[in-house]
């Protein structure tokens, strides 16, 4: 006999101005289109409240929307529930059915989808195997530990070979160390498979480390859409530039444009960095703490306002003519003393012009 | 590889009901049959061509009953669109008209044409006279009912409302039609009945003058006469509430908030008022404090007084009736004293409260909502109250028992009895609404104790010595009274001859070996076995009813749930005996004619009962995450398969708890029962009523404590099969986060 192998029968989702309202006034999604491509790892990012669930319910058929076009593959769902979609989730609970063993849990939708029980069987076994979980197939969930518990959950979608594979906050009941364990899983396994894969995180660390591409979100609707580089090194808005990573948001003058290059000035300080299309004017530039420097010859003044000492670095907060900022410096054995002034400047790369403030 | 059902072109549960549908109308007899619901003797008696047991196609067939033949058309209409596609809108359209005209049709004929030909003067005078009649309906008629139902919900499904769900739809559907035959429409027919003058007509005038009638309304006891009924009910029921809440939250405080050893027998005490049946306190006031009773004899002796009837009339409600309902405002102030967070208390203390201070500023004012709510709860159960007034009423009337004196007595006035049930359903339905408009909300929420790891305070000093006298005393009350009723059951006759005696129980359960085997030759058999048989078959259908409406409330959403929910949970708020009068009222003529059956006390114990059934369901799904039912929807099941296999499963508990409180509540119910017993199927609680009335006391009493014991027996089973699946579920969920 072969041994069943779990494949990937990877889909494109795509969103066309979909919107979902709860009661009269409250919209969860304001008008949004999405394109996920087939094979990719999406993650939907955002501060709670944004809607992010919600778009993710509704690939899944859990919300109906309200208006708009879902699309998986070439097919209209907009209106299919759940059960008719061929596509399955990873909750945050993992919602294991406590009354069924691990076998069965898995082996649950496979009966759904209409194969015989030793083919189910087989398959579920191949899915546990999969997950690195041979061998627990007659324990109930409640006799795993939590990380197991959220593998048998992926084990449990993955058999079904859906077209997309939804994940909600999946690490949120994990503690740290087993975070970054079980998100190198999942990336590992949706890679090998060629899943696509719609994910939903509000930690910023870890969707830039899963993603293909990521879409932040905010307020209903989508912020920007990226890959983590994109979003990291060119946010739209002060919104993502302080969302996906911390960043400094400093205002500062336009003074001159040279085809790409602006330079700026702040207080005197010059700085070359790319215009992104900015008029010589008063503009914003976000700035992430690792790229400010401090004591150097050629900068604008400030004054140590806090020094934390975290162990791996130290952490400063500056207060300057423009409102204060923190700076984060390798250097912990020579840290600087509070009430100290001293000069800042930016590193080479990395600080960037904020569009539209 | 998921096939999606919206494509499908075969439609397994459409086909399905459309076959129903034609058995109804074609197989099975139209018209009810008289010797029973379980009877199939007429399968040998002429079917299918005798009048009383032809199919309804026969029927026409013959030439006869000929207003039954529109609905071949509704039912003939689905079999064009089987071959379509749920999304085709041609589909739903069809499906929706023909069950709704179907279903239209089948109701407006059985309403239309009675047993006298036309039930109303236009009909005649339109049609001219029908020169036919018709008599109630029959398994016919209901499949085929059913089959219009659920054509119609899933026409309402495929158009895509709650997603297109098949199964959701046709349990709201299912659930509002049956909740409207057998709620709402007794109900309504009873209103109706207020307005009836004695030649048939409708008038306002008649309702007014029943409606003003001084032995309503008067307040002679202000100036020594007697007062009217409502206001006897309006204030024993308050006076009822306030003892029994006081006494719960005494009980309550010593079980949570006191060092007091032996809580767990404490606890023990809510079980009583379940189990006992509820004119068995009265009995045992008699026997305690009654003309010839111990303590009256006693304290005559003592002082030389001479004995009174002071016990029946208030005095003697207020005691039975508070002493029946303290266990339920216990059971009601538990919780709530439980509820209050000890962090919140704790928090009271580190701010300089001292122990007296910080209940009174913080515990107490906590406990508001939950003391209106038991206080609301011993009000409708008082006001509902039957046995206890019948058997100690004296010359202190109240609304209950009038009513069952207005329909059964020398006066028959159904017009009055109509009235007072008005009066009556009006202020528990205050309380009720009440209840629900302050507090209704609170009730439902558990108390998870996660991150709330503080200990209850004790209570100060100062309080603890009057609860903990207040508690011995009515607790120590409460087993004499106990006591009294098992004591009675083996006296030869009390108060006159004290010798004990197992005669009553060999009268009332007493076997014979005949040549045939065992002979049931006791007196009481009869009623026991029915009593058994009827809740055995309600019970499971109690929980079936409650649990698929506790899992629509808290599962789904849906347009106008609140109205849905109000409307399940009113039945609660019906006395016993208003449902009592309007089944009678509703249910003795066609269409649905079932007075005398046994299936009219199988169908009123569901409805009285259907709230225990939602409240346990209710209470066991909120502690079942959503996300087990959304990852099994993921996973391909649908709602149907999702209920079955993962929510059934996990609500094992709840479902036994639902069966045994339905089971035990059946039998100790009266106050409808005593309306709908028949000679064939009377009830061992109308029995022992009987019994009391013909001062036949030992028999009673001795009966009352049989059905006791056979309750704890059930109840305590209970407690034994969900204790231990509780203790399995428990420790899985606790690991499954």
């Amino acid at each position: 006999m072969v041994k069943p192998q779990i494949s990937g029968k990877a889909a494109p989702v795509s969103f066309r101005g979909v919107s979902k309202k709860f009661g009269k006034d409250v919209v969860a999604v304001d008008n949004i289109d999405l394109e996920v491509q087939a094979g990719k790892l999406v993650t939907l990012l955002g501060p709670s409240g944004c809607g992010k669930t919600t778009t993710l319910r509704m690939i899944a058929g859990l919300e109906i929307a309200s208006s708009g076009k879902i699309l998986i593959g070439d097919k209209d769902v907009t209106l299919l529930p759940a059960t008719d979609r061929d596509v399955s989730m990873v909750f945050q609970s993992y919602a294991l059915f406590p009354h069924m063993t691990v076998l069965e849990n898995v082996a649950y939708g496979l009966g759904f989808s209409g194969f015989p029980k030793d083919e189910a069987r087989e398959r579920a076994l191949a899915g546990l195997d999969l997950v690195g979980l041979s061998g627990y197939d007659n324990r109930l969930p409640s006799e795993l530990s939590g990380g197991q518990q959220q593998r048998v959950a992926v084990a449990r979608a993955l058999v079904l070979e859906p077209q997309v594979l939804l994940f909600d906050e999946p690490l949120s009941n994990l503690d740290a160390k087993l975070r970054r364990q079980v998100r190198e899983d999942i990336r590992a396994i949706q890679q090998d498979l060629g899943l696509t894969v719609v994910y939903v995180t509000h930690d910023q660390e870890e969707a830039l480390a899963v993603s293909d591409e990521i879409v932040v979100m905010r307020n209903a609707s989508i912020a920007q859409i990226g890959t983590p580089r994109q979003l990291y090194d060119a946010p739209v808005d002060r919104f993502v530039a302080d969302f996906i990573g911390e960043a400094n948001i400093i205002p500062c003058q336009i003074e001159t444009r040279d085809g790409d290059t602006a330079r700026i000035a702040i207080e005197g300080y010059r700085y070359d960095l790319p215009s992104r299309g900015l008029p010589v004017g008063p503009a914003s530039m976000a700035v992430r703490p690792s790229r400010i420097l401090l004591g150097v010859k050629n900068g604008f003044d400030a004054t140590i306002a806090k020094a934390t000492y975290v162990g791996i670095r130290m952490e400063y907060t500056l207060e300057t003519a423009f409102g204060s900022m923190f700076a984060v410096q390798e250097d912990v054995y020579h840290p600087l003393q509070v009430g100290q002034a001293v000069k800042v400047g930016f590193a080479e790369t990395g600080p960037v012009l904020i569009p539209g403030g | 590889m998921r096939t999606a059902t919206t494509e499908q072109t075969t439609h397994p549960v459409l086909i399905f009901w459309i076959i129903a549908g034609w058995v109804g109308f074609c197989i099975l007899p139209w018209y009810g049959v008289e010797d029973g619901f379980f009877r199939f003797g007429w399968l040998f008696e002429g079917y299918p061509f005798d009048e009383d047991y032809a199919p309804g196609a026969f029927l026409i067939a013959q030439g006869r009953k000929l207003w039954l033949a529109p609905m071949l058309l509704a039912l003939a209409a689905p079999l064009l669109v089987l071959k379509r596609r749920k999304t085709d809108p041609v589909f739903a359209v069809v499906l929706i008209l023909s069950g709704a005209l179907g279903f239209g049709w089948l109701i407006a004929q059985g309403f239309g044409i009675g047993i006298r030909g036309f039930n109303f003067a236009w009909l005649t005078a339109l049609f001219g006279d029908l020169g036919d009649r018709q008599f109630g309906m029959g398994y016919g008629a209901m499949i085929l009912a059913s089959a219009f139902l659920f054509l119609f919900t899933q026409g309402i499904a495929a158009r895509g409302a709650i997603n297109g769900d098949v199964f959701v739809v046709s349990a709201i559907g299912g659930v509002i039609v049956i909740v409207g035959t057998f709620v709402f429409f007794p109900i309504a027919k009873m209103l109706t009945a207020a307005f009836i003058t004695e030649d048939g007509g409708y008038s306002v005038g008649i309702f007014a003058a029943k409606f003003f009638d001084d032995r309503l309304w008067g307040l002679g006891c202000l100036w020594g006469a007697r007062c009217g009924v409502a206001w006897n009910s309006l204030f024993l029921a308050i006076l009822v509430g306030l003892l029994s809440t006081a006494l719960g939250l005494v009980f309550a405080l010593v079980v949570t908030r006191s060092g007091f050893r032996y809580k767990r027998a404490l606890r023990a005490l809510t079980v009583l008022p379940i189990i006992t049946p509820p004119f068995v306190i009265g009995l045992a006031l008699i026997l305690m404090f009654g003309l010839s009773g111990s303590v009256t004899r006693f304290v005559a002796d003592l002082l030389g007084v001479q004995p009174t009837r002071w016990l029946y009339g208030l005095p003697g409600l207020l005691i039975a009736q508070t002493l029946a309902f303290t266990p339920i405002a216990f059971l009601v102030l538990i919780g709530v004293v439980e509820g209050v967070s000890p962090s919140m208390e704790e928090a009271a203390q580190t701010l300089r409260a001292n122990k007296w201070q910080t209940f009174r500023t913080v515990s107490l004012p906590l406990m508001r909502p939950g003391l209106a709510n038991a206080f609301l709860l011993g009000f409708i159960e008082s006001m509902a109250d039957f046995g206890n007034p019948l058997v100690l009423g004296g010359n202190f009337d109240v609304l209950s028992t009038e009513i069952f004196f207005a329909i059964v007595g020398a006066q028959y006035d159904q017009g009055r009895a109509a009235v007072l049930a008005v009066v009556l359903l009006a202020f528990t339905l205050s309380a009720f609404y009440a209840q629900r408009a302050w507090l209704g909300k609170k009730s439902y929420t558990t108390v998870t104790g996660k991150g709330d790891a503080g200990v209850h305070p004790l209570m100060p000093r100062g309080l603890s010595i009057p609860v903990f006298a207040l508690a011995a005393i009515w607790g120590g009350f409460t087993v004499i009274v106990y006591i009294m009723i098992f004591y009675g059951s083996i006296v030869e006759l009390w108060g006159v001859n004290n010798t004990l005696t197992f005669k009553h129980y060999l009268t009332a359960f007493s076997v014979k070996l005949g040549d045939n085997g065992l002979l049931w030759t006791g007196a009481a058999w009869d009623s026991f076995w029915t009593t058994i048989y009827i809740a055995a078959v309600a019970a499971p259908l109690t929980a079936a009813v409650g649990l698929i409406t506790a899992y629509l409330l808290t599962r789904q959403t849906f347009a106008g749930k609140n109205a849905f929910e109000f409307g399940t949970m009113l039945s609660f708020a019906i006395p016993g005996t208003v449902i009592g009068v309007s089944y009678i009222l509703a249910f003795n003529v066609p269409p649905i004619e079932i007075t005398g059956t046994g299936i009219i006390l199988v169908i009123s114990f569901i409805f009285r009962n259907m709230p225990v059934g939602v409240r346990a369901g209710i209470a066991s799904m909120s502690q079942l995450d959503k996300s087990l039912d959304e990852s099994s929807l993921t996973l391909g099941a649908n709602s149907w398969q999702t209920f079955r296999r993962v929510i059934l499963p996990l609500l094992r508990p709840a479902i036994l708890a639902a069966l045994v409180y339905s089971f035990v509540r059946a039998m100790t119910a009266i106050s409808a029962v005593i309306f709908l017993v028949s000679a064939q199927y009377d009830m061992a609680t109308s029995y022992i009523i009987g019994r009391v009335e013909n001062n036949d006391y030992g028999l009673a009493i001795a009966y009352s404590t049989t059905l006791i014991f056979v309750m704890l027996a059930a109840v305590g089973l209970l407690q034994v099969v969900v204790g231990k699946t509780q203790i399995g579920r428990r420790t899985q969920f606790t690991a499954g986060g």
